[in-house]
């Protein structure tokens, strides 16, 4: 276990090196920083100021260095927009936007998981198609194309909900049947597939032989266990949903992270962008390596093997 | 990714040959098997794609002289037969533009999914063919990559660029070649141990001809298949960044901006706006969906899973 433990944690430092190469290499790349700082049409000595001030003027190993040293304090920079470090704004909007995931979580779970079992007890049914094209449109329909229709119809015409913003139960609703929508069919295809292949296992054939009823089979012997890969997926879809709900967040004006991000690319306040994506790059970094350590925790067999 | 496979058209290609083999040649049943629903939406979207400027009334990015901003389709009160789908915000032809979208969501989808294959399955082959530090650094930027999520690293990246249809596919393709070189990686590192790779390398052949004549005709079916996901995925991607003003610049017409002009009328109730760009999103992608299933079981029953 500690060896692997040891090698999972140095893969994920490696990665999260990369992924900071990778972001500062693009920002230099791609053009001047400096003229992303300062105001449109600054004069040439305002430009030499601010790439002082930011350390711009330095060699790049230099720069880097600072920037990851930066990034190891949590220090992420400072947003040119609000005058404020980006770790704090963004752990301001974190709430916000778990509140909408964890929403959209649940409503992925009931579409997903009942479907998802439906469909694998009764393979080749009715059913069994119907949760195919459940999966089928999860994937078609952009979500925030869900969105924008829902808004047309449940507040411009049926005017049952809010439009936008944050506060009740009403205005949650929406956005998270639309965030959570591509997950359900995600859900409900892992949740079939995995429960068909527990239905297939020697041990509930074996608690069919000894007599049990079918529901009690499928509820405390098979869907336990097909259970353990759905969770997985659910809580590294939540960390997924709470940095990705960019337009989701835009089209009903909700104040999350994704939201901020959007502001960050409207106002060219380029520190923002940069820190959020770093930041959202590490939560999913931590996240799967809290996963993949619970996993090798509890089965042998992944901490053996690889 | 899509596991949505159709039982019935797995026992339908296993059983056809038998079917079909009194009825004679092999064309007859190719043409037996195509995938009739899949084709029926996608040709007429690729036919408006094509000869968009013989097929569209109006040109798309001026306004229709003499007609009103906003008019409804034709059916409803106050449209007229001049603007069948009505007009826009500066009083353009939305079926001239919808005509055009379609070309501009079927060249970005189509040319950011052979980006990213080709840089995919390069990398994949490298890394399983090379092994050693090759391998490890190829799929430590594949791990880095991936850790985020698709659609914030493209904003990250497009902000920085800056919008024009080209760059958004070569974005897209530096976006989505990781789940590319996993797969293929995967499939090499098999490749590698058979009996002809080995012959071929023992018979004087060089890396480069082995990897061009043994290894790479060998893979590609897997990327054949992966592309089948990653164009719906492409396409979503791109009507996303164009919503967010990150994409196709205007006044190109491309299906995610139409979205966001869209979005402030939404309140008047202007569904024409919003409800016929979404539906040609949604239906390109089901067509691309239904036509990834289908090759699936043709090229690669056993990537029926994924």
């Amino acid at each position: 276990m500690g060896q692997f433990m040891i090698r999972r944690i140095l893969y994920a430092v490696v990665t999260l090196f990369i992924l900071s190469l990778t972001i500062f290499t693009v920002v230099r790349l791609t053009g001047d920083p400096v003229t992303l700082l300062a105001e449109p049409g600054a004069r040439a000595e305002d430009l030499d100021r601010v790439r002082t001030e930011w350390g711009l003027d330095r060699p790049w190993p230099v720069q880097y260095l600072a920037f990851v040293k930066n990034v190891f304090t949590g220090d992420l920079g400072k947003s040119f927009n609000y005058q404020m470090p980006v770790s704090t704004l963004y752990f301001q909007r974190l709430p916000n936007s778990l509140e909408l995931a964890l929403a959209a979580t649940l409503i992925s779970f009931f579409i997903g998981i009942p479907a998802g079992i439906i469909s694998a007890v009764r393979v080749n049914s009715w059913w069994d198609s119907f949760g195919k094209i459940v999966a089928l449109l999860g994937l078609s329909i952009p979500g925030f194309w869900l969105g924008l229709v829902m808004i047309l119809t449940f507040s411009v015409w049926l005017r049952w909900l809010p439009t936008s913003g944050q506060g009740s139960w009403q205005h949650l609703i929406m956005p998270a049947v639309a965030l959570g929508w591509y997950f359900a069919a995600s859900l409900l295809r892992l949740t079939r597939s995995s429960m068909l292949e527990v239905l297939r296992s020697e041990y509930v054939k074996l608690a069919r032989l000894k007599g049990l009823p079918g529901y009690v089979v499928l509820a405390v012997h098979a869907f336990k266990n097909a259970l353990i890969p759905v969770l997985t997926l659910a809580g590294v879809n939540l960390v997924v949903m709470i940095n990705a709900a960019v337009i989701i967040e835009v089209i009903f004006a909700w104040p999350g992270i994704g939201r901020l991000l959007y502001e960050g690319i409207f106002q060219r306040d380029f520190p923002l962008v940069q820190g959020i994506v770093m930041e959202a790059g590490i939560m999913i970094v931590l996240v799967n390596l809290i996963v993949d350590l619970l996993y090798a925790y509890i089965d042998p067999r992944i901490r053996l093997t690889k | 990714m899509v596991s949505t496979i159709d039982e019935t058209s797995v026992t339908a290609v296993a059983v056809a040959p038998r079917e079909f083999a009194s009825v004679g040649g092999r064309s007859i049943r190719w043409a037996r098997q195509l995938p009739v629903l899949p084709l029926a939406i996608l040709v007429p979207f690729v036919f408006m794609a094509l000869f968009a400027d013989f097929i569209a009334p109006y040109d798309p990015t001026e306004p229709i002289p003499g007609a009103k901003i906003f008019e409804p389709p034709f059916w409803m009160q106050g449209g007229s037969v001049h603007a069948l789908l009505g007009t826009d915000f500066q009083s353009r032809d939305v079926l001239s533009r919808l005509i055009f979208g379609a070309r501009v969501s079927l060249i970005v989808g189509v040319t950011g999914t052979i980006v990213a294959g080709g840089i995919g399955t390069a990398m994949g082959i490298l890394a399983g063919y090379l092994g050693g530090w090759v391998d490890q650094v190829i799929m430590r930027l594949t791990d880095a990559w991936l850790a985020l999520p698709g659609l914030v690293f493209a904003i990250f990246l497009a902000t920085m660029v800056g919008p024009s249809m080209w760059n958004i596919v070569i974005i897209l393709g530096l976006v989505y070649w990781t789940r590319y070189a996993r797969v293929i990686r995967g499939e090499v590192l098999s490749l590698r141990e058979r009996e002809y790779v080995k012959l071929a390398e023992i018979a004087g052949g060089s890396r480069t001809r082995v990897i061009l004549r043994h290894i790479l005709p060998n893979v590609m079916n897997s990327t054949m298949v992966l592309a089948s996901l990653t164009i719906g995925v492409v396409i979503i991607a791109e009507a996303s960044l164009s919503f967010l003003g990150v994409g196709v610049p205007p006044p190109e017409p491309a299906w995610g901006s139409m979205l966001a002009d869209g979005r402030s009328m939404l309140m008047v109730g202007d569904w024409w706006l919003t409800v016929f760009p979404g539906l040609g999103i949604l239906l390109v992608v089901l067509a691309t969906q239904l036509l990834g299933d289908w090759l699936r079981v043709r090229l690669d029953p056993q990537l029926r899973n994924m």
